[in-house]
């Protein structure tokens, strides 16, 4: 092993995994994703999170997890899991009449 | 320095809330110097909101204090205009905060002690304390979490931390004897319903403090005969120090607001 892998294995051993933060601002919104952090263990990653993002009263909420857990999509497949719905405007709800009474639909 | 100092009145009812609001201003202060150094920076953030919390419940208690004085004393003349002295704080306090396993420790062993104070003080005869009571106590109670799980993954944790935190016991434990002094002004703020005597909390603190360190995996220290007097006002050699870092500014630019 060269000395450049041995520093990175020692760097990712020493580093706390990182964890994602939602926060929910009121009862009855969703959860939110406002940022990361790092902390080593479940316990520690809620506190931080109640410590570094809802200081502000920004939460009643706060949900963490293992960023590593997360399955994103890859961002080279935009063009072909995206773009193709730009034109299918009927997938949208807009072709209805909507009764007077019925507001703020 | 340019600003003469102020003088407090000796009444029992101000000395016992000066110890409370001071013994949370000097703690403030000193969790205060780990702003910027702390081991990582989300820790960084958590001690600083203990630290303005702290601040927060002795600028309540001060202004409470200088409305009782009769002297009509502000807050920061109060917190930065008095001599050392006047200053009421428990010794434990204004100690150096050492590593971050003596922060941690004592921040456990004074957030176990607010929180078992505020809970007793929500019963005072003073409305505007018992308020002040209510919000502290939600603090306090979050410091005590907080502090309480770094004290058990240090002395749980490698040899090296469980060394340092074995070592942060040594320095401070004997300290917590004043917390449960009584005395004069005590036995005053007891028999007119302010707040319990600090005596009080002696048995309930212990209980929680032993079984925090026995989940710790840390030995529970002996009693010692030595007795910490920063409650009187005659505190360590650390105590000037701290002093002079918070008062140069109001000294030098009196009245100075932002």
């Amino acid at each position: 092993m060269n000395q450049k892998q041995n520093a990175a294995n020692q760097s990712s051993l020493n580093e706390w995994p990182l964890w994602e933060v939602f926060v929910r601002s009121k009862s009855g919104l969703d959860h939110k994703h406002c940022g990361s952090l790092h902390a080593a263990d479940p316990q520690m990653a809620i506190q931080l999170a109640r410590d570094v993002y809802t200081r502000r009263l920004e939460g009643c909420s706060v949900w963490v997890v293992r960023s590593d857990q997360i399955v994103a999509s890859d961002p080279a497949d935009k063009g072909m899991y995206f773009d193709p719905m730009e034109d299918k405007v009927y997938r949208h709800p807009t072709f209805y009449k909507l009764p007077a009474e019925v507001d703020h639909m | 320095m340019s600003t003469p100092s102020i003088q407090i009145e000796q009444a029992p009812s101000v000395q016992y809330l000066l110890r409370l609001g001071d013994t949370a201003l000097i703690l403030g202060q000193r969790l205060g110097e780990w702003c910027g150094h702390a081991p990582v920076l989300e820790e960084d953030i958590a001690l600083s909101n203990i630290a303005l919390d702290l601040i927060g419940q002795s600028r309540a208690l001060l202004t409470l204090v200088g409305q009782l004085g009769g002297q009509g004393l502000h807050e920061d003349q109060l917190a930065f205009l008095r001599d050392e002295r006047d200053y009421r704080n428990a010794t434990i306090v204004e100690l150096p905060n050492g590593d971050f396993a003596a922060t941690v420790l004592r921040n456990a062993m004074m957030a176990t002690w607010f929180r078992l104070m505020w809970e007793r003080l929500r019963e005072s005869s003073d409305s505007e304390l018992a308020a002040i009571a209510g919000k502290a106590l939600k603090e306090a109670r979050y410091h005590q979490h907080h502090s309480a799980d770094w004290v058990v993954r240090l002395g749980d944790g490698t040899d090296e931390s469980a060394r340092r935190m074995r070592a942060a016991l040594d320095t401070l434990w004997r300290y917590s004897a004043e917390l449960f002094e009584s005395d004069a002004v005590d036995s005053a703020a007891a028999a007119n319903g302010l707040g319990p005597r600090w005596g009080a909390l002696r048995e309930p603190w212990h209980a929680e403090m032993r079984e925090l360190l026995d989940e710790a995996k840390l030995p529970v220290p002996a009693d010692s005969a030595f007795r910490s007097t920063g409650k009187t006002g005659v505190h360590s050699e650390h105590m000037g120090y701290i002093l002079s870092d918070m008062q140069y500014l109001q000294r030098a630019y009196p009245g100075g607001a932002w």
